[in-house]
């Protein structure tokens, strides 16, 4: 019996190993190496799938042997000192590197960096920190503001006004698309933006908001959003009985639902932009490149996720209801992405 | 002899600290060394510096509801004007511990409820750390960060300052007459003004001590974050009562050990740590944390009903 499970396997780990050095000679480097995934928030769709993503890809990376292994800690309360005491606590545990999504973009830096003067590789990513030991895989939140102008100055080349829904007032990523949006407008002139209302990237919140803006409002051509709020302003916008304008939508799954039922209705077109939550495996792969010894700038940007007119259904079909639409990364789009910056 | 009551109360603090200490030891041993023990216990020290001014708050039967606010305020004012013109941030400081001061006079003048009024005071130390640093921000003095990661030889940082706080707050409140008044204010106000002692003083000298304390939290934080940020600290707020709680101190009755409350305070950054070594998953481990809070309590209370079992005897 022995005999026989040997006999059957040996050849193929053998196998196994003479592929992995065959194919990719990086791997072998860092199948001892222990990553760990330092969370800091789990309460939103956006989140969880970012979660999700982490164990579909991690998982069969590890079970390959190409990582030790790739845990992921939450903390309870998204609060920075008790992330902070998490990422001590991975440094007692002895991770050889923390992949962060980080609470505060400073407050951690203390804690940051106890863990390079350990030795350890640290890589942050969507809440990315300031201390320079440390990697950041920053999303270009001004250049997907920037795009929803740019689509709409093709789509409608004389022009009109715009509403703009805005997130969370005082949050950095807020700040950031709207900036975006205002360079768009300014690169396009032909639009100008007639009312600006906080949708807090709720459905909700937005449809309330654009509800009460709208009286106000002469007629829109189009919406630029954050995500979130796509369907929440297209439901205000029919019950006010106005004509339906451009929404650029954020990949939420009630928002490409929504999208798709006026796509076949009526032939609406739009487009929709958002963050892949996925993007914590970009950050899990760039991670192991470093461990292996790849020479990894300190700055790099992840390419944000659009849906078009043609991709929509397929889109819509891979994503869970009340979820985000997602893509998971591999180890070629990291190195891709890594030699992008290079 | 029997163990007086006393005694199992100032006890059982170093009792739980130990058997965590243990587990972490069992779960993690690398902990077992000099870094890995400050790495455990360095974010401990500003808990600690906290769960003290709340400690002087709960001597005078109040509580402090904005301890976490006002920790983050602290941080905030050091991490921006104590750093770039230190007078200027020394006097706000400064003027926050008076601010402290004058809340005391307040609440003792008017009979106001210390919960409400400090409840209030949270959103105002809140509102003035986001003018300050309307974005997480600014950079921690080097004199300060030079401080919090000084590595003495043969007791980590961590431990070290653990003990000198503690030490420090053990005086003034068990060695020194101004700590008996406060206590006494707490356990029988009446008695203590009829022995000609001012309890509005007393009352002041404790929240302008909690104001110093937390003040000597922010900065303490600040100088292991390197930056501060507005809500950095507002956890602190619960954390604090608890650790007074857990080192033997009552809400009522001027009862209060600071040797028990930094050992309670060590006690809670463990638990932490203690349930992330278990890879214990995150969503049961604010219960899990809690349930330790429970568990060390409920030995208390048992301890207390024994001693009251034998006293009748």
């Amino acid at each position: 019996m022995r005999r026989s499970i040997l006999s059957t396997t040996a050849p193929g780990l053998l196998l196994a190993a003479v592929l992995s050095v065959a194919a990719a000679p990086v791997l072998a480097d860092t199948s001892d190496k222990r990553i760990a995934l330092s969370n800091n928030y789990a309460g939103n769709s956006w989140r969880q799938a970012m979660l999700t993503s982490w164990e579909t890809v991690t998982r069969p990376a590890v079970e390959a042997g190409i990582v030790a292994a790739a845990d992921a800690f939450t903390t309870g309360e998204n609060s920075a000192t008790e992330q902070a005491a998490q990422i001590q606590n991975l440094i007692l545990q002895g991770y050889d590197a923390i992949v962060l999504n980080a609470a505060s973009p400073t407050a951690l830096n203390g804690a940051v960096k106890e863990a390079c003067d350990a030795g350890i590789i640290v890589v942050s990513f969507d809440g990315i920190v300031t201390e320079p030991c440390a990697w950041r895989i920053a999303v270009d939140f001004r250049e997907m503001g920037r795009v929803q102008v740019e689509y709409l100055a093709g789509r409608l080349p004389e022009g009109g006004n715009l509403l703009e829904i805005r997130g969370l007032a005082g949050v950095f990523v807020d700040d950031e698309i709207s900036a975006g949006i205002h360079e768009g407008v300014e690169q396009f002139p032909q639009f100008t933006i007639a009312g600006s209302v906080h949708g807090d990237w709720a459905q909700d919140v937005a449809q309330r908001a654009v509800a009460g803006i709208l009286p106000s409002l002469p007629e829109i051509v189009g919406v630029v959003t954050q995500g979130g709020d796509g369907y929440g302003a297209a439901q205000a916008f029919a019950a006010a009985g106005r004509p339906m304008p451009i929404i650029i939508m954020g990949n939420r799954q009630d928002e490409l639902q929504w999208w798709k039922e006026q796509k076949d209705a009526n032939g609406y077109e739009t487009m929709s932009v958002s963050i892949a939550p996925g993007v914590s495996t970009l950050a899990f792969w760039v991670a192991q490149q470093i461990l292996d010894g790849r020479e990894v700038p300190k700055d790099l940007v992840v390419p944000f996720l659009t849906i078009t007119q043609d991709t929509l259904e397929a889109s819509l079909e891979t994503t869970p209801v009340g979820g985000v639409a997602n893509v998971e990364y591999t180890l070629e789009d990291a190195v891709a992405v890594i030699q992008g910056a290079n | 002899m029997r163990p007086s009551s006393d005694l199992i109360r100032l006890a059982l603090p170093f009792v739980a600290l130990g058997a965590l200490l243990g587990g972490v030891f069992w779960l993690q041993p690398r902990a077992m060394s000099y870094t890995g023990l400050n790495l455990l216990f360095n974010l401990a020290v500003p808990i600690a510096l906290a769960t003290l001014a709340q400690m002087f708050i709960i001597a005078v039967n109040d509580l402090d509801l904005s301890m976490g606010a006002f920790v983050g305020f602290a941080a905030c004012v050091t991490a921006t004007f104590l750093n770039e013109t230190p007078w200027l941030g020394g006097l706000i400081l400064l003027a926050s511990v008076a601010v402290y001061a004058a809340l005391g006079v307040v609440i003792h003048l008017r009979r106001l409820p210390a919960i409400v009024v400090t409840l209030g005071m949270s959103f105002v130390w809140l509102g003035l750390a986001v003018m300050i640093l309307p974005a997480p921000g600014g950079a921690a003095p080097g004199w300060l960060r030079t401080l919090m990661t000084v590595r003495p030889p043969g007791i980590p940082m961590a431990l070290a300052a653990s003990l000198l706080i503690a030490l420090a707050a053990h005086l003034v409140v068990a060695r020194s007459a101004l700590g008996v008044v406060i206590r006494g204010v707490g356990g029988n106000e009446r008695s203590v003004a009829r022995a000609g002692w001012s309890v509005l003083h007393a009352r002041a000298a404790a929240y302008a001590l909690a104001g110093l304390f937390g003040v000597l939290s922010g900065m303490a934080l600040v100088g292991l974050t390197t930056s501060a940020d507005a809500n950095i600290a507002l956890r602190y707020t619960l954390l604090s009562i608890a650790g007074v709680i857990l080192g033997g101190g009552e809400f009522v009755g001027g009862r209060v050990s600071a040797v028990g409350a930094v050992a309670g305070a060590l006690t809670l950054a463990l638990a932490g740590s203690f349930l992330s070594f278990l890879r214990l998953s995150p969503d049961w481990q604010i219960g899990a944390q809690g349930a330790i809070l429970i568990l060390v309590l409920a030995l208390r209370l048992g301890l207390d009903a024994i001693e009251q079992r034998r006293a009748r005897a």
